[in-house]
């Protein structure tokens, strides 16, 4: 009942970078067909950084990013530095990794008493049920032992999906009964998970929109009791973001962190024809790590966040933008 | 920041006043604000050009009314184009068709559908005394099929079943079957969430669709969702087509741009808007109302809805009384609002959505926007005593001193405080006298968006 729309292949390492290339590229590559298509004669100048602008701002980079990122090829242009078209693309990636490679820390599992918990929060139908699954193979396939906390005491059959991931990964699932307290639910898993010696701890939250402040509250609680039990924990308090949503993501970023001290960042959803941009306007704004990214539905459909290999799969370097510049 | 378009509207206007009509060159600026706001509220940008490009047309040669600023002729032009778009009329489902009727909603991975089906079912059950069962083909997601199973016995519908393990094509048959067997008016069809850019799901949609033969065909849209939901919106419609759409998770604080891009491209009428989670938060689409939210103008009426819900009536009226008795609105009850706010998510969650008049909208209330200072401003009333809370006048230079040292902060903080209350007592004597639709009349911009007035 897994994956069957897309097939979950393994390959992990070399294929790696051919596979997210092609997953991101799906849609075919705003930036680098447009740019072709901007700069016909060859010739760089403001009309086509400008032009550039309204297509950065087109990928849901916003408008403050965009002109932060177009600031940037201007001071190349002005050196001089941007007298053709793959000097235009080369300007443009490195000023798309400058933005990306500070937040690209990956997600370290240090060893500790007691389970590293991650505590998982997002919007409504962002991915992070699915985010959880899909962190359990991996975790699972370090050599780590997970368990998941069914902290979604909300949404029907929210618990009945976690417990699928659970399964499938053939790792245990502490649930409570639905309306149960959440952050009781959570506690409990965490008190298993020491007695069983368990290393990870994955807590799903029900989704909830920024601005409904007693579900906001109801996340600090959740943090305010595992803080209790373990000052550390969570270990990691993980935003999930739906790459697909435009401008209000960066609100979700900003008061979930204003709520939470968020320390990762997950964006989900970049196997679909959004590319991502709001990334570069998280990275410009706030600065808290990416972490994950999410390229589709089944476990194997995750992978660490890399700003090089993303920019470059973003830029789609060998396809439609060789033929066309050659 | 972001500011809200009534902020870059009022700027905007500002720099036209006192220009006798509109000419290309003195829209000029104005223009590229309407444009950059509505990239903000993710309208998406081809759907932003031919836009602004009707209203310079409209624009251009209109004479500035004497009665009216430059900036309220240009926000009613604004405001009635984007009415146009979504068209005048609130339109219906149609369920004039043999029964069982059948409504088959689509849309991207976590929009809301399985949600959006048990409210649509509720709705027809409780408003149009139907007879609905719902069917999920979503063989795909864990647990799917349970989660609509759970929601149609919440809200009273029949439930053909599934399983994972069949094909969605088959179930759909078999719904058919039961709905007709069990003399059912109308069958809602839930299915997975897909990327339009996924060619095998997207003729999985397509067979399915063709089975049940739909009567509505609605995309389900997440009101949060960005630029690229043209694409997705035009690639559904090219394939199925729609025939409405639903717009999800709109009780946010996202401005909603998504639905004019939507509208745009399909042509299709937006039916109803979601507002929670709960089965029952479903609200018939409103044109004025979303253009003014997608303006910043402020959806005044889901704000009022809101204030009923979480501010306590008690407190409400306790308030509303003692305005209403001619007496002032002091330090205690600031103090209140400010509780309130922070209950509410903020000052600036409400400053979103209402509409506020441009001597309101300053910078000195904008600065209550966020929980930490909600909460500094209140240790600053708890630590006056009950005779300055009352009447704030006799608090001096020396009184100022002993209060910020009660509580650890400066005096500009309290005079900044100070300060917000006065403004606040001016907005609260402005309630009182007309109501809250009186105070948004007063309000640049123009009038309240027909609808609210
Ligand atoms: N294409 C694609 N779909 C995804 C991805 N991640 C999650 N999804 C899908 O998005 C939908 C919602 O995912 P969930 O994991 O249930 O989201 P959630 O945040 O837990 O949702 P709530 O708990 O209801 O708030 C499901 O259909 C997932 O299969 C991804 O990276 N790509
Ligand atoms: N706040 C709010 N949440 C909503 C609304 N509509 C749906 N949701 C929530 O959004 C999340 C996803 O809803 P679903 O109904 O599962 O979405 P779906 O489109 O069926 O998802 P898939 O089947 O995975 O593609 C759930 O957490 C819902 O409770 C709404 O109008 N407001
Ligand atoms: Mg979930
Ligand atoms: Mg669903």
């Amino acid at each position: 009942m897994f994956g069957k729309k897309t097939e979950a292949t393994t390959e992990k390492g070399t294929g790696f970078v051919t596979r997210l290339r092609q997953k991101l590229n799906r849609g075919g590559s705003w930036l680098s067909y447009d740019l072709a298509n901007l700069v016909p004669g060859g010739k760089i100048d403001d009309d086509v950084l400008e032009e550039l602008e309204s297509e950065l701002i087109m990928a849901d980079v916003g408008v403050s990013a965009a002109a932060h990122i177009i600031s940037e090829l201007r001071k190349r242009l002005a050196r001089n530095e941007l007298k053709d078209l793959v000097a235009l693309r080369d300007g443009l990636r490195q000023t798309l990794i400058d933005i990306l490679a500070p937040v690209a820390n990956p997600l370290c599992i240090s060893a500790h008493p007691g389970p590293f918990v991650i505590l998982v929060v997002g919007v409504n139908g962002a991915g992070k049920t699915t985010t959880i699954g899909k962190l359990a193979s991996r975790f699972q396939d370090e050599g780590y032992s997970v368990m998941l906390a069914a902290g979604d005491t909300f949404r029907a059959a929210a618990v009945e999906q976690l417990e699928a991931w659970g399964e499938r990964n053939n790792v245990p699932v502490i649930a409570q009964q639905a309306g149960a307290d959440p952050a009781a639910v959570i506690f409990d898993a965490y008190e298993a998970a020491r007695a069983r010696k368990v290393d990870v701890l994955l807590a799903d939250t029900a989704g909830r929109l920024q601005n409904q402040q007693g579900l906001m509250d109801e996340l600090i609680k959740i943090k305010r009791v595992l803080s209790r039990h373990d000052a550390g924990a969570p270990h990691e308090t993980m935003l999930v973001l739906d790459a697909s949503q435009g401008q209000n993501a960066l609100l979700q970023a900003e008061k979930f962190h204003a709520a939470l001290d968020l320390t990762g960042i997950t964006v989900t959803k970049l196997d679909g024809s959004a590319k991502g941009g709001i990334l570069l306007a998280i990275a410009n704004k706030l600065g808290v790590s990416v972490r994950y990214i999410g390229i589709g539905e089944s476990a194997a459909d995750m992978q660490a966040f890399n700003a090089e290999d993303f920019v470059d799969a973003l830029l789609s370097v060998e396809n439609k933008f060789r033929k066309e510049s050659t | 920041m972001f500011e809200t378009l009534s902020t870059r509207l009022t700027q905007a206007a500002k720099s036209l006043s006192g220009k006798g009509r509109l000419t290309d060159a003195n829209i000029k600026d104005t223009v590229r604000e309407v444009r950059l706001a509505l990239l903000e509220a993710d309208v998406a940008l081809p759907v932003v050009k031919t836009f602004i490009e009707r209203i310079r047309e409209r624009a251009i040669g209109e004479e500035v009314g004497r009665s009216l600023t430059p900036g309220q002729t240009f926000t009613k032009i604004i405001h009635s184009e984007l009415v146009n778009v979504f068209g005048r009329d609130t339109v219906p489902l149609d369920l004039r068709a043999q029964p069982p009727v059948v409504i088959f909603l689509a849309g991207l991975q976590g929009a809301g559908k399985t949600t959006t089906a048990a409210k649509l079912a509720r709705r027809l059950i409780e408003k149009d005394k139907k007879r609905v069962m719902l069917v999920s083909v979503d063989v795909h997601r864990p647990a799917a099929i349970q989660q609509l199973k759970i929601l149609a016995d919440e809200v009273g519908a029949g439930h053909s079943p599934s399983r994972a393990d069949e094909k969605p094509e088959e179930i759909v048959l078999r719904s058919l079957d039961d709905s007709r067997r069990q003399h059912m008016d109308v069958l809602i069809v839930d299915t997975a969430g897909r990327l339009h850019i996924d060619e095998i799901m997207m003729a999985e949609a397509s067979r399915v669709h063709a089975i049940c033969a739909p009567h509505e065909t609605l995309f389900i849209v997440d009101s949060m969702a960005g630029q690229d939901a043209i694409k997705s919106a035009k690639a559904f419609d090219e394939l199925l087509p729609l025939t409405g759409v639903i717009l999800t998770k709109a009780d946010g604080d996202a401005k909603g741009g998504v639905a004019l891009s939507v509208r745009e491209v399909t042509g299709k009428s937006i039916r109803f808007i979601g507002t929670g989670e709960k089965t029952d938060a479903l609200e018939v689409f409103h044109p004025d109302r979303m253009a003014s939210r997608i303006l910043g103008m402020g959806d005044v009426l889901s704000l009022v809805e809101e204030i009923e819900d979480k501010v306590s009536r008690d407190d409400a009226e306790k308030l509303a009384r003692k305005l209403k008795k001619g007496k002032s609105f002091d330090l205690s009850d600031l103090k209140a609002q400010l509780d309130q706010m922070i209950n509410m998510g903020g000052m600036a969650a409400m400053l979103e959505k209402l509409p506020m008049p441009g001597n309101l909208n300053s910078a000195a209330l904008k600065s209550t926007a966020n929980e930490k200072q909600l909460k500094r401003q209140i240790a600053i009333i708890d630590s006056m005593t009950p005779g300055e809370r009352r009447f704030p006048k006799i608090i001096n230079g020396g009184r100022k001193k002993r209060i910020a040292a009660g509580a650890g902060m400066q005096i500009q903080d309290v005079n900044r405080l100070l300060k917000q209350h006065q403004q606040m007592e001016k907005m609260m004597k402005k309630i009182s006298r007309g109501g809250i639709k009186n105070m948004l009349r007063g309000m640049p911009g123009g009038r309240l968006p027909p609808g609210l007035a």
